[in-house]
C-alpha cells in the first residue's frame, strides 16, 4: 500500500512537471487526437512534446514489459496512472491500434523478434496500424472470410479485399486475417499476418458514410508478397488470434464515449445548454427523466468496467466471453447518450457545416453512433455470444 | 477492488448455505399460509443472532462483528434470494448504524446488546405519505418542559408492528421540505400515546402505520443532534436503501436464474423454448442488466464502508438500478414462464411481490434517478 501510495505520488509531480497545458484540454473530435505513424503531423509542439516525455517512460503502453518499449507497472500502478491523469485533464499521448488490439495480440501470440522489431515502434507512434478483419462477404459470419495467401516458398502471395478497415489510407502496416487453408473448416484454415501498406498490390479507397466522414476504407490486395517471416503464430490458427483480438476490441469499444465531449454526461451537457431551475433542476422535465434515468445506467455501467477488469487482474485472466457484456451494453449506451445530446440541442442539433456548430459536430457525432451496435460484432451477435456461452442455453 | 475479499467470500458461502437450509422460499410460504402478524420467524432470528448477523454492523468493541457495509449486503443479497422474511434490514442496518455512530453511552448500553442478542427490535420511521420523502418530514416534536412531544403518523414502516422501539424522525424546528429542523428520537414502542396498525403488505412480512398522540420523549431520547439530524437520517436510510438495493439484487438474479432453467426444460413447437433467439435475446440483454446492477450495488457497499457520509450518489445510483433491474427481471420470468408464472404455485410471483416493496421503499427508481440527477449537476 505504502509503495502504491509513493507511486501516486511521484506520478503526480512528474505529470504535473511533464504534461504541457495545452495537453490538459479535451480533445475536439478524432481529428485531435494524436494518432501517430511514418506520416504523422503534430498538430502542436505540445502534442509532440507530450508524446515523447511519455514515451520515453514507457508510459504511452504503460502496462506492457519495458522490454518492448511499456512501462512495465502493474495493474494498480496504471490505474493510478489513469487517475492522475484524468485529474488534471491530460490528454492519451497516443491512441492507435497498435497498442489497442496488435500490441496485446503479439504480447501475447508473436515470436521474440516480432515483439523485439513491432512492441517499441508502436509504443513510441512510429508505426499506424491497421486491422484487416472484415470484408464485402464476410461481416457477422467473420470466419467465412476469403482473401487468401497462397504459399510461394519463402512469402505468401495475398489476394483479396477487405472493408470497414479503419483509417487504412493513413496506416502504415496491416494486421491481416487471411485464409491460407480452402480445404479445411472455415475456423481452421486462417492465418494471422503482417504487411505494409506500401507494398506493390495493395490500394486503398476510403467509404464516405453518413457522418459525411471516412475513418473507414476498402482496401484491395493483388498479389502482395509477404515474408513468412510475418506471420504471427501457428499457420491456419490465426482465428484464435483473432478471438482474442475482437475480445479485446469489444472491451474497448464497450468503455468508448469519452472523447468528444470532454467526458460530460447528456445531462450535464443539457444543464449548460438549456439551464436548471432554482433547484438546480434541468429546465426541460422530460428530458431530464430520460438523461437522469442514462445517468444512472452509465454510473453503473463504468462500476461494471472497473468489476470485470478487477475480477480479470485477481485471477490473473483477461475477461473474456464477458467482453461481450461490455461491447453491447457500453455501444447501446453510447448510442443512447448521443440521442440524448440530440434532443438536448433541438434546433442547434441542425446544423451540418459553418462555424456555428463546429461543422455540425453533433449531428455526425450522433450518426457516427450509429456504427457502433455494428463494427467489431453486432449488438445481436453480442447477444448470441452472451445466450450460448454464458447462458448456455440451447442452439436452435 | 471492486471485487469481493477473501473474507467476504466465506461470509458469501455461509450465508448462502445458512438462508438455502434454513430459510427457502417454502418458510416464506409459512409465514403467509399461517398468517404469523409479525412478519418473520422468532426462532430464524435467534438462529442469525447464533450466526453473529444481528451484530454484523456493530463495532466490534461494542460486541458485534464489524465487518462492514459489504459483508451486510452480502447476507442482504443471500436473503433476497431465497425471499428471507427477518428484521435484519431495520435493526441489524438501520438501527445498528444509528446508535452505533450517534446513540450516547446510555442508548448504546441500552439497545446494542439487545440488538446483537436478537433481542430487540428497532424500526426506524420516516415516512408520511405515498411517496419517500425524508425531508418533507411533518411530525411536530413540540418542546415540552425538559422534553419533547410527538404527534403526527408515520406510514409503511417496516417492522413497525413488531418493534420494541422505534427510531422516528420528526421535525423540532422549520417547516416540511427542508432539511434543517429534523431530529430523531428513539421511542419505545410501548409509550403511552404510540399506537400500531398492522398493514398487511403483499409481500406477506406486513409493516405498520404509527400514530404518536402527544408522546412524550425526554431530551435522553435524541439520538444526534436535535434539528440537525437530517444528516444522520440519510446515512441511516443510506444504509436501508443499499441494503434493500443488494436485496434486490439478489432477487433479480434468483428470478433469473429461475427463469433460464426454465427455458432449458420446457419445450413447445418440438424443441427447447430457450432455443428460440426471441427469448435468448430477451435473456441476454437481462443476464446484462443484472450483471451493471450488481456492480453499482457493490461499489455502493464499498462507498458506504470507506465513508458513509460520502456515499450518497453510489448508494442511489446501486437502488435505482436495482430497483428496475429486479422489475425487468420479474415481469421477464413472469412472461417467459408463460401461464405457470402467474399461478401461486410457483414462487416466480413471491419473487414479483417482494420486488415490489423493495424497490419501493425508501424511494423508487424515480426517486434515485433525481438524487442522482441532482449530485450530477443537473
Amino acid at each position: 500500500m505504502d509503495s502504491l501510495d509513493a507511486f501516486r505520488r511521484e506520478t503526480r509531480a512528474w505529470l504535473d512537471a511533464n504534461c504541457p497545458v495545452e495537453m490538459r484540454t479535451p480533445v475536439t473530435g478524432d481529428d485531435d487526437i494524436c494518432w501517430g505513424g511514418r506520416r504523422w503531423v503534430f498538430t502542436s509542439e505540445a502534442q509532440k512534446v507530450w508524446l515523447e516525455r511519455m514515451a520515453a517512460r514507457g508510459w504511452t503502453v504503460p502496462g506492457w514489459p519495458r522490454d518492448y518499449g511499456g512501462g512495465g507497472l502493474s495493474h494498480e500502478e496504471v490505474t493510478i496512472l489513469k487517475e492522475e491523469m484524468r485529474a488534471i485533464g491530460a490528454r492519451s499521448p497516443l491512441e492507435s491500434f497498435g497498442i489497442w488490439m496488435l500490441g496485446p495480440a503479439l504480447l501475447a501470440f508473436g515470436s521474440e523478434a516480432q515483439k523485439k522489431e513491432h512492441l517499441p515502434r508502436i509504443a513510441r507512434g512510429e508505426i499506424r496500424w491497421c486491422q484487416g478483419y472484415s470484408e464485402p462477404n464476410a461481416g457477422s459470419d467473420l470466419a467465412s472470410l476469403q482473401t487468401r495467401a497462397d504459399d510461394a516458398g519463402d512469402h505468401f502471395v495475398v489476394s483479396g479485399s477487405k472493408i470497414w478497415t479503419s483509417y487504412a489510407d493513413k496506416a502504415d502496416m496491416i494486421f491481416c486475417l487471411v485464409r491460407t487453408d480452402f480445404a479445411a473448416p472455415k475456423h481452421l484454415g486462417i492465418s494471422f499476418i503482417l504487411f505494409d501498406m506500401t507494398a506493390p498490390g495493395v490500394s486503398t479507397k476510403p467509404i464516405l458514410l453518413i457522418s459525411g466522414k471516412s475513418p473507414f476504407c476498402e482496401t484491395f490486395f493483388d498479389g502482395v508478397k509477404v515474408p513468412k517471416a510475418n506471420l504471427v503464430g501457428t499457420l491456419n490458427r490465426g482465428w484464435d488470434i483473432a478471438k482474442y483480438l475482437l475480445t479485446h476490441e469489444r472491451e474497448m469499444i464497450g468503455s468508448g464515449g469519452g472523447g468528444l465531449l470532454g467526458g460530460r454526461s447528456p445531462g450535464q451537457v443539457a444543464a449548460a445548454e438549456i439551464g436548471t431551475d432554482g433547484q438546480g433542476r434541468l429546465a426541460d422535465p422530460f428530458l431530464r427523466a430520460d438523461v437522469a434515468r442514462a445517468e444512472v445506467d452509465a454510473l453503473a455501467f463504468a462500476a461494471t468496467m472497473t468489476r470485470y477488469k478487477d475480477e480479470a487482474a485477481a485471477v490473473g485472466q483477461g475477461v473474456g466471453d464477458k467482453s461481450s457484456v461490455l461491447k453491447y451494453y457500453g455501444t447501446e449506451l453510447n448510442k443512447r447518450r448521443y440521442e440524448l445530446l440530440m434532443r438536448a440541442a433541438g434546433h442547434e442539433g441542425l446544423e451540418w457545416e459553418g462555424a456555428r456548430s463546429d461543422g455540425g459536430a453533433r449531428p455526425r457525432g450522433w450518426l457516427r453512433t450509429k456504427a457502433n451496435s455494428i463494427e467489431g460484432g453486432t449488438s445481436e451477435v453480442m447477444l448470441d455470444i452472451v445466450a450460448k456461452r454464458l447462458l448456455q442455453l440451447p442452439s436452435a | 477492488m471492486l471485487v469481493l475479499n477473501d473474507d467476504q467470500v466465506m461470509l458469501q458461502d455461509a450465508a448462502r448455505g445458512f438462508v438455502t437450509d434454513k430459510a427457502p422460499v417454502a418458510a416464506l410460504r409459512r409465514i403467509r399460509d399461517e398468517a404469523i402478524a409479525e412478519g418473520f420467524d422468532r426462532d430464524l432470528w435467534s438462529a442469525m443472532a447464533a450466526m453473529g448477523w444481528t451484530g454484523i454492523l456493530v463495532p466490534e468493541d461494542q460486541g458485534g462483528l464489524g465487518f462492514g457495509f459489504v459483508g451486510a449486503g452480502i447476507l442482504c443479497e443471500e436473503m433476497g434470494r431465497t425471499l428471507t422474511a427477518s428484521p435484519f434490514l431495520s435493526t441489524a442496518m438501520m438501527a445498528a448504524t444509528a446508535l452505533s455512530r450517534a446513540g450516547s453511552p446510555a442508548q448504546k448500553e441500552r439497545w446494542l446488546p439487545a440488538i446483537v442478542a436478537g433481542e430487540a427490535v428497532i424500526a426506524t420511521a420516516v415516512d408520511e405519505g405515498r411517496r419517500h420523502d425524508p425531508a418533507g418530514t411533518a411530525m411536530r416534536a413540540e418542546r415540552h418542559g425538559n422534553g419533547f412531544r410527538l404527534t403526527g403518523t408515520k406510514t409503511y414502516v417496516v417492522d413497525g408492528q413488531v418493534a420494541d422501539a422505534v427510531l422516528v424522525a420528526a421535525r423540532t424546528a422549520g417547516s416540511a421540505g427542508e432539511h434543517g429542523g429534523i431530529s430523531l428520537f428513539l421511542v419505545d414502542a410501548r409509550a403511552r400515546g404510540l399506537t400500531a396498525e398492522r398493514l398487511a403488505t403483499l409481500d406477506s412480512r406486513g409493516a405498520a402505520e404509527l400514530t404518536f398522540d402527544g408522546v412524550a420523549v425526554t431530551a435522553d431520547d435524541v439520538v444526534g443532534a436535535v434539528d440537525d439530524g437530517h444528516g444522520l437520517l440519510e446515512v441511516v436510510l443510506g444504509a436501508g436503501r443499499a441494503g434493500l438495493a443488494a436485496e434486490l439484487a439478489g432477487n433479480a438474479q434468483e428470478s433469473f436464474t429461475r427463469t433460464m432453467a426454465y427455458l432449458k426444460e420446457r419445450k413447445q413447437f418440438g424443441r427447447t423454448i430457450g432455443a428460440f433467439q426471441a427469448l435468448q435475446h430477451r435473456a441476454a440483454h437481462l443476464f446484462c442488466e443484472v450483471e451493471i446492477a450488481r456492480s453499482a450495488v457493490l461499489a455502493a457497499l464499498q462507498t458506504l464502508d470507506a465513508d458513509p457520509q460520502a456515499a450518497s450518489l453510489a448508494v442511489s445510483v446501486a437502488k435505482a438500478k436495482a430497483s428496475s433491474v429486479a422489475r425487468l427481471a420479474a415481469q421477464e420470468a413472469v412472461q417467459m414462464h408463460g401461464g405457470i408464472g402467474m399461478t401461486d404455485a410457483i414462487d416466480i410471483g413471491l419473487f414479483m411481490k417482494r420486488m415490489q416493496v423493495a424497490s419501493t421503499l425508501y424511494g423508487d427508481a424515480d426517486f434515485h434517478a433525481d438524487r442522482v440527477a441532482l449530485a450530477r449537476g443537473f
